[in-house]
């Protein structure tokens, strides 16, 4: 264990006040749960709302004249596509075409772009969108300074919109489409607020200035209070991206592995040109040898590092696995052979030596009803990727 | 945090109540709350032999697997069905509905390799007997 001081949100006495059990995460002192417990949270979330604090996360400024250009070389999917006050999400990737990191590029103004990306890579993410940044374009890294808070869930807009000021005042930020991105005022402190998240539900994310982060969350928590808003840890974080089946960075995917094999190949933008594209074409002509597969696991929790086993032999392995709350099963992902990926394989985890029998299942563990209908009734109208961070 | 003062305690924080030459074993309030939610258990089935101290099965969490150490040595004659059906009653019983395992004790000296109420309560941090938290 490293001794180094934890970096902590603005928002870490409020965590204390709240009863969180605070544990090193990423450089972070960040709540894992609150005395609800993980499972209480994880509900929360799909049946009302959840306040989580995402300040750890970073945060890169790119302005100038070439800003989005110099964005959409360095990210995977259609960067130059983006209006003003939308959002897509990408990878960055190196010329080996493995992913550096996986982020959401925001297009907050006609020449600024915000790349949020994750806490754990901030500081080599940095490095890298400096070495690929031609010249003339201002890199700014806003991680200290920015506060960061998601609600999520299918009660996240109603909250959101009792403590949320837009600059039209008839307007509400419910009539944000997904993947969109407006400046507000969030309990009284300016804001960027977006409708993304990585929950698998609608929901938002708040960017605030750090030092007026406090007021918008205790408001957004008196807020949703009657409605059942729990303030959420970063272990039902966990549990709710995997039933969702969205990557995290150090499990599914990392500087080993390609976006084709991680079944992120729709993030790739291949008629344009961007870090490791070539790579990327080549290893999608190729073909992937593996490819991430969806468990359900009977009789055992599966966790990362454990072994995938196919007739005896060990195939793969397992990059993340939890109880799935909402669907109630074991659940997990794994880097198993391509003909060994489809749905129905019947394949077995080994957990403390002992294979457990597991079942390839297809596409996201759990659908959200609320964020579909949110979806369509936007359709048209925003174009969005399959998943958002939050 | 409860510390019931019939039992005995390992500092693995399990727990033991002796009834006859039968102890029946759980994890301690303390246990289940720094785990959490617990989502799946792992138990030996009767008719098994475990050893003092060595492992007697597992307790997963949403967040880990736990081991559960035998705090006695013995023959596993019952397990607890009802916890493997339902892992929440670690949490919301420890002491009663989610115990584990119940163990023909070989030997009760094993027992005074245990912890007192007293003790364990001191082991977790907790300098006055309460009965509850």
């Amino acid at each position: 264990m490293t001794t180094e001081a934890l970096l902590r949100t603005p928002l870490h006495g409020e965590h204390v006040a709240l009863g969180a059990k605070m544990v090193p995460f990423a450089g972070w002192e960040m709540p894992i749960h609150y005395p609800t417990g993980i499972v209480t949270e994880h509900r929360a979330v799909r049946g009302a709302a959840g306040l989580f604090d995402l300040s750890h996360m970073g945060e890169l400024y790119l302005r100038g004249k070439g800003a989005g250009a110099a964005a959409d070389r360095l990210v995977s999917s259609d960067i130059a596509g983006l209006e003003v006050g939308q959002a897509r999400y990408g990878l960055l990737c190196n010329e080996r075409g493995t992913i550096v990191d996986d982020v959401i590029v925001y297009r907050l103004e006609a020449e600024t772009y915000l790349i949020v990306v994750n806490a754990s890579n901030a500081a080599k993410d940095l490095e890298h969108v400096r070495r690929h940044l031609p010249g003339g374009v201002d890199l700014e890294d806003a991680s200290l300074d920015t506060a960061l808070i998601a609600v999520q869930g299918p009660r996240a807009a109603v909250i959101l919109a009792s403590v949320t000021d837009l600059e039209i005042r008839e307007a509400t930020i419910e009539d944000l489409a997904p993947f969109g991105v407006v400046a507000a005022r969030v309990g009284g402190a300016r804001a960027w607020v977006a409708r993304t998240g990585y929950t698998g539900e609608d929901g938002f994310e708040v960017f605030l200035p750090a030092e007026r982060a406090v007021g918008p969350w205790s408001r957004l928590l008196a807020a949703g209070g009657t409605l059942g808003l729990l303030p959420i840890g970063l272990g039902a974080r966990d549990t709710l991206r995997l039933e969702a089946r969205f990557s995290l960075y150090g499990n599914e995917i990392d500087e080993t592995t390609d976006p084709i094999e991680a079944g992120l190949g729709w993030t790739c933008k291949l008629d344009k040109d961007f870090v490791g594209r070539d790579a990327i074409a080549r290893a999608k002509e190729a073909g992937p040898k593996r490819r991430i597969a969806g468990l359900v696991v009977e009789g055992g929790v599966a966790r990362h590092g454990h072994p995938v086993v196919h007739e005896g032999a060990e195939v793969g392995h397992v990059t993340s696995g939890t109880f799935g709350p909402t669907v109630g099963k074991n659940i997990a992902l794994a880097y198993v052979p391509v003909a060994l990926s489809k749905t129905g394989t019947a394949l077995a985890v080994r957990i403390r030596d002992r294979d457990v029998p597991a079942k390839v299942i297809k596409t996201a563990f759990y659908k959200s009803r609320s964020a579909a209908a949110v979806r369509e009734r936007f359709s048209g109208t925003a174009e969005q990727g399959e998943g958002a961070k939050g | 945090m409860s510390v019931p003062d019939d039992l005995r305690y390992s500092k693995e924080h399990e727990w033991v109540r002796l009834q006859g030459d039968v102890a029946t074993i759980g994890i301690t309030h303390f246990a289940q709350d720094q785990l959490g939610d617990v989502v799946f258990v792992e138990l030996p089935s009767a008719g098994s032999s475990v050893r003092q101290f060595s492992s007697l099965g597992v307790v997963e969490s949403v967040k880990a697997a736990s081991d559960v150490y035998s705090p006695v040595s013995g023959e596993i004659v019952e397990r607890n069905v009802k916890v493997i059906e339902s892992p929440e009653l670690v949490n919301s019983s420890p002491y009663e509905d989610g115990w584990l395992v119940k163990v023909k004790l070989a030997d009760k000296a094993d027992l005074d390799k245990l912890l007192t109420p007293d003790d364990y309560r001191s082991h977790i941090g907790e300098t006055a007997p309460s009965g509850g938290d």
